[in-house]
């Protein structure tokens, strides 16, 4: 989990996926309410619900496959 | 009832080994018995009369960790952001009893191969807790939202849609508790059930227990009565002994020696010293079967039958294919 507090901290998580396409909207979750907020770059970093500050990003849909036992 | 054991004040004796009689398929065939005693949907106590121990312990074991049962063995999870780890969550899942009734199934051959509608079952659960889940539950602060078996659907395969309702193999009681959810936490995963042996893994057992007793027998050498009637009455379980009343005075009989669970509660008073003999019958076996409710008890002593059939005759086979080397 990353916590973002500055914009120029968000940066550097951009160019962590560069094939992004430009302007794409990511799922955060307040670190207060739990509230998945949609955040596009340069957004103010701040849950629509709440107003609180810390966001976390959500655990990616990528499959990971267990033996149930 | 030759040859029973008897139960002293601190020791067994065991008269096995002194007067083994030679196996004989006639007298066998007369001597043997099965009597149901007990029968409901997942319960079944029956007696098998006339019947060595080993093979009554043979029935028990195969009962216990061959005869096979479908179990969730694969756990595809999408998402899983509550509380309960990955792994934890899959070993859960795992553990959770299926309806499916394991004859109509294959033994899956390739454990990697494509689940198909002859060998596997696929089950899927996708749930979110939201802020609304929680206003339903009434206002509490610390609540969580209870994800139980109930959330776990059953998606068809190939044309396992025609075949089965969800009621034939979903999932056996639907209030066992998976996880607890805080709002905005969700899971979703797919489960593969396949076939197995519990053997490999206790997930695929299809009963919770199987087990065995012998009869209790209980003798009474001398006339009991008065308040030592009473008192054997209460070194007994309920129903073990009855009291009849002759000429005014309370004597002692042995009403139901089956519900002794021969504890040995006799043997701490003086007064019945030499007075009561207490012993097993060694052929008589009580046996009680308790299924996890896929199959019916009968059914899997009937399978563990087979099993056994099976076994003996590859052993058999594998003798007699020696000596001829």
């Amino acid at each position: 989990m990353r916590i973002l507090r500055k914009p120029s901290y968000r940066m550097i998580t951009e160019a962590e996926t560069p094939d992004d396409a430009p302007k794409k909207a990511l799922i955060y979750i307040c670190g207060a309410c739990q509230a998945e907020n949609e955040m596009k770059p340069k957004d103010p970093i701040r849950c629509r619900e709440c107003g609180y500050r810390i966001m976390y990003k959500k655990r990616t849909k990528r499959l990971v496959v267990f033996n149930a036992r | 009832m030759d040859n029973p054991i008897i139960m002293n004040k601190y020791s067994i004796e065991r008269t096995l080994g002194n007067e083994i009689k030679p196996y004989n398929y006639d007298e066998f065939v007369k001597n043997f018995k099965i009597n149901i005693i007990s029968r409901s949907d997942n319960d079944l106590e029956f007696d098998l009369v006339g019947i060595d121990v080993a093979v009554a312990n043979s029935l028990r074991r195969v009962i216990i960790s061959e005869v096979p049962s479908m179990a969730i063995e694969k756990v595809h999870i999408y998402q899983n952001t509550s509380y309960i780890l990955d792994e934890i969550l899959a070993h859960r899942l795992g553990l959770i009893p299926l309806k499916a009734d394991p004859r109509q199934f294959k033994m899956k051959e390739d454990e990697n191969s494509e689940p198909n509608e002859h060998d596997s079952l696929v089950y899927e659960m996708k749930i979110k807790c939201t802020k609304k889940d929680l206003d339903a539950l009434a206002h509490k602060q610390f609540i969580s939202f209870p994800v139980y078996s109930k959330h776990i659907k059953w998606l068809p395969l190939g044309n396992q849609k025609d075949i089965f309702t969800e009621k034939d193999v979903g999932i056996i009681s639907d209030d066992i508790l998976i996880a607890k959810l805080r709002p905005g936490q969700e899971i979703e995963l797919k489960m593969f059930a396949v076939k197995g042996v519990p053997k490999d893994h206790a997930k695929f057992q299809s009963v919770c227990t199987a087990w065995y007793r012998m009869m209790p027998n209980i003798k009474l050498l001398d006339e009991i009565k008065g308040n030592d009637a009473v008192l054997l009455q209460s070194c007994f379980p309920k129903g073990v002994i009855g009291l009849k009343s002759v000429k005014g005075v309370l004597i002692a009989f042995v009403e139901d020696s089956r519900k002794d669970n021969s504890s040995r509660n006799v043997f701490r008073y003086k007064q019945f010293d030499n007075k009561i003999l207490l012993s097993k019958i060694q052929d008589h076996f009580i046996f009680t079967i308790e299924s996890v409710g896929a199959m019916d008890p009968s059914l899997i002593f009937l399978e563990a039958l087979n099993i056994l059939t099976r076994k003996v005759n590859s052993a058999s086979e594998s003798a007699l294919n020696q000596t001829e080397i």
